[in-house]
């Protein structure tokens, strides 16, 4: 058995994250989670509130805006979310990487 | 009619304004570590990696799973960060992931946000490293005993969040610490097992594609010598 190269490795891996994303999402339990649940329970959920500059969010609650079909929606924002995501996980990465000689993958310096 | 997961970060209006700002000034310590770690550590073959588990997190927490009374839960993913990047470049990932759903998908509130890194990130990335590093001393060096210690500190690490943010609540004179610790420390201890169960399968995976991709792995695992490990992460 061969390791797989980086490159398809970081290829699969981030199509399981744009199809969990997408085609899964729209099917997630919509029961309200851990802290929401206490919040709920012991009476302080309506201290929560939004920011203001949140009215503004792109893409508030997961719901991509001007869809009616709210599962397609929720599967547009997920894959709108986890490219973006990962776009800006990358490019934070490339720009404070290890540079310069002396490290195993120099190489590609 | 459908209703859609709607994840709740802690919101704005939770947290006093002093507890608020305490935890972003710790959650941009945190980060500001977490970079510097990066420009020492990520090497080149690395810099995908960080893309791909934010991405990768950002998708599971989107995936909310049933729990006990009504109540659903969804992946953290501090400790699987932990393990594959270290704890470190660990809390820049979820850094990444929580900023973008607090501005893009107005999950999680903005004065809140220093408070969300902190619990969902930097606490259980910090609990991760130090508790694998410490279980792979002490326990055989073995895939099985690897993964055994992953799943419980998968499981610690969402228990230590929920009982930072029932601190967090309490100081912040929103509940009593004797009401909200227990509810919290209840849901989330089965909202953990999802988490030792997601993180254990995910670093299961990476450990039989590329093992050597996991910083916190001590042992050789099996099917692939150091040196074939080299020659893959040299070749990409």
């Amino acid at each position: 058995m061969s390791t797989m190269s980086t490159r398809i490795f970081v290829i699969l891996a981030l199509a399981v994250a744009v199809g969990l994303a997408t085609a899964v999402s729209p099917y997630a339990s919509a029961n309200p989670d851990g802290l929401e649940k206490v919040a709920q329970n012991k009476q302080f959920l309506e201290d929560g509130k939004l920011h203001s500059i949140q009215d503004d969010s792109p893409i508030p609650d997961y719901a991509f805006p001007g869809i009616d079909n709210e599962r397609v929606a929720t599967g547009l924002a997920g894959f709108v979310g986890v490219l973006f995501v990962f776009t800006i996980g990358y490019g934070i990465a490339y720009l404070v990487r290890r540079r310069g000689s002396g490290d195993r993958s120099g190489v590609h310096a | 009619m459908i209703s859609l997961p709607v994840a709740l970060h802690i919101p704005d209006g939770f947290l006093s304004s002093g507890v608020a700002a305490v935890l972003w000034v710790v959650a941009i310590a945190a980060v500001a570590v977490g970079l510097r770690v990066a420009n020492r550590d990520l090497d080149e073959a690395r810099v995908p990696l960080l893309g791909v588990l934010a991405a990768f997190i950002f998708a599971v927490q989107m995936l909310n799973f049933p729990v006990a009374g009504g109540t659903s839960g969804h992946l953290l993913g501090a400790t699987l960060a932990a393990v594959l990047l270290g704890p470190w470049i660990a809390c820049l990932v979820m850094a990444v992931v929580l900023v973008t759903q607090a501005f893009g998908f107005a999950d999680g509130g903005v004065s809140a946000l220093g408070a969300n890194i902190v619990n969902m990130g930097v606490l259980g990335a910090l609990l991760a490293g130090y508790l694998v590093t410490a279980g792979e001393k002490a326990l055989p060096k073995s895939r099985s005993a690897f993964l055994g210690v992953v799943g419980v500190v998968s499981w610690l690490a969402v228990m230590v969040g929920a009982a930072a943010t029932s601190f967090q609540l309490a100081i912040s004179g929103t509940v009593p610490l004797d009401t909200v610790l227990p509810a919290m420390l209840g849901v989330h201890a089965l909202i953990g097992i999802g988490e030792a169960v997601i993180t254990v399968a995910a670093v299961g995976a990476v450990l039989t594609a590329r093992p050597d991709l996991i910083t916190l792995v001590r042992f050789e695992p099996s099917p692939v010598g150091p040196a074939a490990a080299a020659a893959a992460r040299g070749a990409s």
